[in-house]
């Protein structure tokens, strides 16, 4: 773990009155695929955002090749930004071009190159996610896994050191899993780059990470090699990895006493 | 009583940072001037579905408008026998009301409603965020476009609803009530003055489409990323748009015409 | 990348959106007065202008030569002076002009009839030479900015009632 790509130091972050990071710590090595998981509702997906620069951290610092995100200016941080990007959930391809056009955009957008160079380019990376034959649909005609391969092209349309990937395998289909898990994986080790991976599919990620960080209770309880996580003495950890229903994540939401509110008159904010 | 105060201060913040999320949102759209060879193609994109798209509505209730304003018009001048001022009644509460008020009206309808709505939907689909994160400045690709398409549609739009509404005026009064022709036409430019409404209607649809397209785009970009947010933010602009249209009116017919 | 269809239907749209601003500038409003917009000013006082506005049709024998483009009072003798912006096409009005306040019907707007009174010719030396033999004065045109003396005010119809129950007592 010689050089990280990205450093996070002690960010605190708060949404309202709710705290979702308290002084939370730790580095993203380059080149390598390094997992971020956590229960749902931890706050993920804000993590990507904060990296991203989409969002400040209240304390705390982020940085982003030893360059710090939150106190970039806006030009510096769209610099930045060609360096990173990001698979989001829904693909969020541009419904209004065809795939062709939505792989293309970027670099229509950041370069001067002629049309032809832009083609080679486009079916270049649109072969990687083997899909070169959709080139001409509209995102409304693709599947959700289709979808989510083209946004991937798209993301590596111009090369980024790193790749961000928010929930890439929510709601897939076994086999489509698979293809994304493999995706991840060549690309990574194709294009020399960086990955981080927010995801709660355990066994998924287990098996291609290099890296893995665990996030619950405002922060980071468990950070190493997948198999120094499998060995990892906090119960804690064990119960995500395991998914256990009951453990020190409670099942229930807090609320309270069962007997006391099933007995008690309606309280205030309910039925009115 | 405190709870009181605090509410209170709470929907004054919440008031003035909406203001100000608007306002630094217009900016964006203002001062970015995108280049020419990757902003024209985007903005007759927007013109096309801004202005070419709202055009029959705006054909169709013209020309309704136009002959309605024709047969009460007639009605009510005949029993002074004043038929041959139709000409100028028509296009006068054309050229200085209705056309910009109702254009207005119906913009804020058709346009305004689908830009939020297509705003607040690539808002909920991740289409804005990850422009952004393309190091796409959604304010110089999204908004700016559809916000000077809108400046540009709207009085292209008035003036064909006041046109057309003339000719429907024209269909009903001359070749249905048989008012003279040479008469119809003759007064009305002996009344109608290029400068005072032509020019002062022109001005007033350049207001409602700055604030129209303000809104709609301001309530999209702004909206809750969910169905329900996008629904209520759709509603809004086109309340607070139709409303604003009419507050504006009213204003700016006292300073142009009560002299 | 916009097909050609979008752009031709906004060239369309756009071209549509022109064309009715020509028709309303030709047609409705008759932007000016004349073919040549050019014109000059002639000066009139009256006692009384009644409801005569700015933007009034000056008439010569009901064709439309100028309009109405000031009116002020004079500051000595406190009577309405109007200024009558005229069509440079109709430039040899005599001196001997004399300008009306009429109404058109009885519940039209009032404008200013220009009776020529006699024609100034300005062919030239022919007339000259007449005029010498006649031993007449040669009459003056008017030029830009000229007074015409010769006005009759608006009436008013408060003050024909008055004068016509005046004459009645009278009687």
């Amino acid at each position: 773990m010689s050089q990280n790509i990205v450093e996070i130091k002690d960010v605190t972050f708060t949404r309202g009155d709710r705290v979702i990071y308290q002084n939370m710590s730790f580095n993203v090595p380059a080149g390598k695929i390094t997992a971020i998981m956590g229960p749902s509702g931890i706050g993920k997906t804000t993590m990507l955002r904060l990296i991203g620069g989409q969002l400040k951290p209240d304390t705390g610092d982020i940085l982003f090749e030893k360059n710090s995100i939150p106190q970039m200016s806006r030009k510096a941080l769209y610099q930045a930004r060609k360096k990173m990007s990001m698979l989001f959930q829904s693909g969020a391809l541009f419904t209004d071009m065809s795939v062709f056009d939505n792989v293309a955009f970027p670099i229509r957008e950041h370069t001067q190159l002629n049309e032809d160079l832009i083609r080679i380019i486009v079916l270049l990376k649109l072969e990687l996610v083997g899909l070169r034959g959709a080139k001409n649909l509209m995102p409304s005609e693709l599947s959700g896994g289709m979808a989510r391969r083209a946004a991937l092209a798209r993301s590596i349309a111009l090369d980024p050191e790193l790749i961000m990937y928010d929930e890439p395998f929510a709601g897939q289909d076994p086999i489509s899993m698979g293809v994304l898990v493999k995706l991840i994986k060549s690309l990574n080790n194709a294009l020399n780059i960086s990955s981080l991976i927010v995801t709660h599919d355990v066994t998924e990620v287990m098996t291609i990470a290099d890296h893995v960080i665990i996030l619950a209770d405002k922060g980071v309880i468990g950070e190493g090699t997948p198999q120094e996580m499998l060995e990892h003495s906090s119960p804690l950890v064990q119960q995500f990895l395991q998914g256990l229903s009951d453990g020190p994540v409670p099942f229930h939401f807090e609320a309270k006493n069962y007997i006391e509110d099933l007995f008690t008159n309606q309280s205030a904010g309910e039925f009115q | 009583m405190i709870g009181f105060w605090q509410k209170l201060g709470k929907a004054t913040l919440a008031r003035f940072s909406s203001i100000g999320r608007a306002t630094a949102l217009l900016i964006g759209a203002l001062f970015n001037v995108p280049n020419i060879k990757k902003g024209t193609p985007l903005l007759i994109k927007q013109l096309y579905s801004v202005g070419f798209l709202s055009l029959i509505i705006i054909v169709v209730s013209g020309l309704f408008i136009g002959m309605v304003l024709a047969l009460q018009g007639y009605t009510v001048l005949q029993g002074y026998g004043a038929e041959g001022s139709l000409g100028p009644l028509v296009a006068l509460s054309l050229l200085r009301e209705l056309g910009p008020v109702v254009t207005g009206l119906l913009f804020a309808g058709r346009a305004g409603s689908a830009l939020t709505a297509e705003i607040g939907l690539m808002k909920a689909t991740e289409q804005l965020s990850s422009l952004e994160m393309m190091a796409v400045d959604p304010l110089k690709r999204i908004i700016a476009p559809r916000f000077w398409a809108g400046m540009i549609s709207m009085p292209l739009l008035a003036l064909i609803f006041s046109a057309v509404g003339i000719l429907g005026a024209h269909l009903v009064g001359v070749d249905w009530l048989g008012v003279d022709t040479g008469s119809f036409w003759s007064i009305m430019q002996a009344q109608v003055s290029f400068e005072k409404d032509i020019l002062n209607g022109i001005v007033k649809t350049l207001v409602f489409a700055f604030v129209i397209t303000w809104i709609a785009l301001y309530r999209g970009y702004d909206c809750i990323p969910t169905s329900e947010g996008i629904s209520e933010a759709t509603t809004k602009t086109v309340v607070q748009s139709s409303l604003a249209v009419l507050g504006f009116d009213f204003v700016l017919t006292a300073v142009m015409f009560s002299s | 990348m916009v097909s050609r269809k979008i752009e031709i239907l906004v060239g369309f749209f756009v071209s549509l959106g022109i064309l009715a601003l020509i028709m309303l500038a030709l047609n409705v409003a008759n932007a000016g007065i004349g073919a040549n917009g050019e014109t000059y000013i002639l000066k009139a006082k009256f006692e009384n202008i009644g409801s005569l506005k700015i933007r009034s049709p000056i008439k010569v024998g009901g064709v439309v030569v100028g309009r109405v483009a000031k009116i002020a009072l004079d500051k000595n003798d406190y009577l309405p002076v109007v200024d009558m912006e005229i069509s440079t096409d109709y430039s040899h009005f005599s001196e001997t002009t004399a300008v009306n306040i009429l109404t058109s019907g009885i519940l039209g707007e009032q404008y200013l009839g220009l009776n020529p009174g006699v024609l100034v010719n300005n062919a030239g030396t022919d007339d000259d030479e007449l005029n010498d033999l006649f031993g007449q004065e040669e009459l003056k045109l008017l030029a830009d900015g000229d007074f015409i003396t010769d006005t009759k005010s608006a009436l008013v119809l408060e003050e024909l009632i008055g004068q016509f129950l005046f004459n009645q007592g009278g009687e």
